[in-house]
């Protein structure tokens, strides 16, 4: 049994293939980076992962579970979160409430007990902020604890929206370029988190990525996409040499 | 200015939050009680409205304010609601039941509603609910046999005068605070579940659709859970309105009265549930300051739609200059008085949202 696996998954909108049947493999506990040159189909594979576009083709089997069919939320609750690479978190509430929303998947009281705010919904409420705060030292959100997201700067967004993904205690957990407009130090930062995620939390990592160094010091295993196929897997290093990866991002002998 | 220093889980989840909180609100619930003692028959009147009106502005603040769904059809759960009461009240079924039933067929009718948003947003869910409305209307002036059509139906008086050892309570006193019961019912039960998980459910979805589904939420569950809650609370609130006025016609549930109820929503301030109390009060008060400015302004000067075009200018003034409303504009007073004298004129500019495209929608 594999833990997560894609079968040959594709997808077309309209005349433009967009993913031509990608197949890979992850083991439990590591770290799987995606790369490739913009417009390779990246984000496309997250979002056939997410089910947020059901695949054309193929299969995408979470620990010998078909995804075939599923909606986005039903994913979630398999334990597979995500990030997104243009921030999408709720901007008109505070840090707190957003990782508040990431437990939802762990919910358990009905709409009769919240309507009344029975002592097992306030209960549970304390069970969850405690998930939550334990998010919250991890990644060194306390002083933003209060803050609306619509006033906080673009790096501490990026690492709320980690938090959220974080709080929702993933199994699976897909990081779509988790450096994009993070300066140097909060990329090193980020790069300790993952690592930190895969030893001490022992989440799995998929990840999308352009900053190499981020690359080369988290990931176990690389695989580059190149047009919608993939051209080379393997260890960070065997695939930055890798000549057609070489070629995808600097072009080839003409 | 007020530091709450924070030593449990529990103090970001109860009710009251300081000693403020509780003193104010306390001043207010005493003067509402004592209510019948102070207020003329007239005050007492505009109360009632305003407690009706706030219901419904409770249902549609978790539904436009909470959940981010337009709604241009409310009348027609007010609608559903009040007709729902006059005839189970005419057939002379008890209150509890009668309203309990105006309340839950208002919400089954919100569901059905509902189905369609799942696939409309914007201004297409605002122009589906429209046309709901007009149907809705032309369905209760046609149904003659049922509803009377647009000849209106009358609705029995709940309340009687009745004398409580040795004292009269009058009629306008019981139907106060059965307003005043209900509307506090309707409020706790919006506030408790926007602080637990069907709440940020909604939060969630208004903010991005997107990453809601992506954090487990499943969008058609919540967004028609929020249409039915919305109707239901719209549904208490018509049939509250169907008692007070007595006589309910198909001309009091038109589309202006939809923009009137959306109007109570955006004045007061979306995304606040004291915004429906305070869009209310407004919305009350108004027409009486219209009525009384119509006495001031010279014959002739004063055309006959002057409640329209002043409403209409108050809305589009809002949106432009206030677009928290009321309740935002109370957050301002407030942070300035609390801040004295180091507020900023920038302090609530809105910060421009990053990067969010339209990528993965």
């Amino acid at each position: 049994m594999s833990f997560f696996r894609v079968e040959g998954a594709g997808i077309s909108f309209g005349g433009v293939v967009a993913v031509d049947s990608v197949t890979f493999e992850m083991k439990r506990g590591e770290v799987f980076t995606i790369i490739g040159p913009n417009g390779a189909g990246k984000t496309t594979i997250f979002n056939l992962i997410g089910l947020i576009y059901p695949a054309s083709k193929g299969r995408i089997v979470f620990e010998d579970r078909d995804l075939t069919g599923m909606s986005p939320h039903q994913v979630a609750e398999l334990g597979i979160a995500r990030t997104f690479q243009n921030i999408e978190l709720f901007e008109h509430a505070t840090v707190l409430q957003n990782l508040l929303i990431g437990r939802h998947r762990h919910r358990r009281t009905a709409l009769w007990q919240e309507l009344l705010f029975t002592p097992a919904v306030r209960r549970a409420e304390v069970v969850q902020r405690e998930a939550v705060e334990k998010v919250i030292d991890f990644l060194e959100l306390a002083k933003y604890r209060d803050n609306l997201v619509a006033g906080l700067p673009y790096g501490v967004r990026k690492v709320v929206e980690l938090g959220r993904a974080l709080a929702s205690e993933p199994r699976l957990l897909l990081l779509d370029e988790p450096s994009s407009g993070l300066n140097p130090e909060e990329t090193d930062d980020m790069a300790f988190w993952i690592e930190d995620i895969k030893r001490h939390l022992g989440v799995t990592v998929l990840m999308v990525e352009h900053d190499m160094n981020l690359v080369a010091r988290v990931s176990d295993r690389v695989l580059a996409l190149n047009l919608g196929a993939s051209i080379a897997e393997g260890s960070p290093a065997e695939v930055q040499a890798h000549p057609a990866v070489v070629e995808a991002y600097l072009g080839g002998p003409a | 200015m007020r530091f709450i220093f924070k030593t449990d889980y529990e103090q970001d989840i109860r009710l009251v939050k300081h000693g403020g909180h509780a003193f104010w609100y306390g001043l207010l619930g005493v003067a509402l009680l004592a209510a019948p003692l102070w207020a003329s028959d007239y005050v007492m009147t505009q109360l009632h409205f305003i407690f009706i009106y706030s219901i419904v502005g409770f249902g549609l603040m978790m539904l436009t304010g909470y959940t981010g769904q337009i709604s241009l059809g409310h009348a027609a759960f007010l609608a559903v609601g009040a007709y729902t009461e006059a005839l189970m009240q005419n057939a002379g079924v008890p209150f509890v039941v009668s309203i309990t039933c105006a309340a839950l067929f208002s919400g089954a009718v919100g569901i059905i509603v509902g189905l369609p948003a799942l696939r409309l947003k914007g201004i297409y869910l605002a122009i589906a609910t429209l046309a709901f409305n007009v149907i809705v209307e032309e369905i209760i002036a046609r149904w003659h046999s049922l509803t009377g059509g647009n000849e209106g139906m009358s609705v029995k008086s709940l309340v009687q005068n009745v004398q409580v050892l040795g004292y009269e309570v009058q009629a306008d006193s019981q139907f106060y605070y059965l307003c005043l019961a209900l509307t506090v019912i309707c409020c706790l039960a919006c506030i408790n579940l926007l602080r637990s998980p069907t709440g940020r459910a909604f939060v969630a979805i208004r903010d991005s659709e997107i990453s809601a589904s992506c954090m487990g939420v499943n969008l058609a569950k919540y967004k028609t859970m929020s249409f039915a809650i919305s109707a239901a609370l719209t549904g208490i609130g018509g049939a509250l309105y169907a008692h007070k006025v007595a006589f309910i016609s198909p001309e009091q549930f038109t589309l202006f009265a939809s923009i009137e109820l959306i109007t109570i929503v955006i004045l007061g301030g979306i995304g606040f549930l004291h915004g429906a109390v305070l869009g209310s009060v407004f919305i009350i008060v108004l027409p009486q300051l219209i009525s009384i400015a119509k006495d001031w302004l010279p014959e002739g000067l004063a055309p006959t739609g002057l409640q329209a075009i002043v409403f209409g200018l108050v809305l589009i003034l809002f949106i432009i200059f206030e677009p928290l409303g009321l309740y935002g504009r109370w957050l301002k007073i407030r942070a300035y008085l609390e801040l004295f004298p180091f507020y900023r004129r920038g302090m609530f500019r809105r910060q421009r949202a990053y990067l969010k495209t339209d990528r993965l929608r």
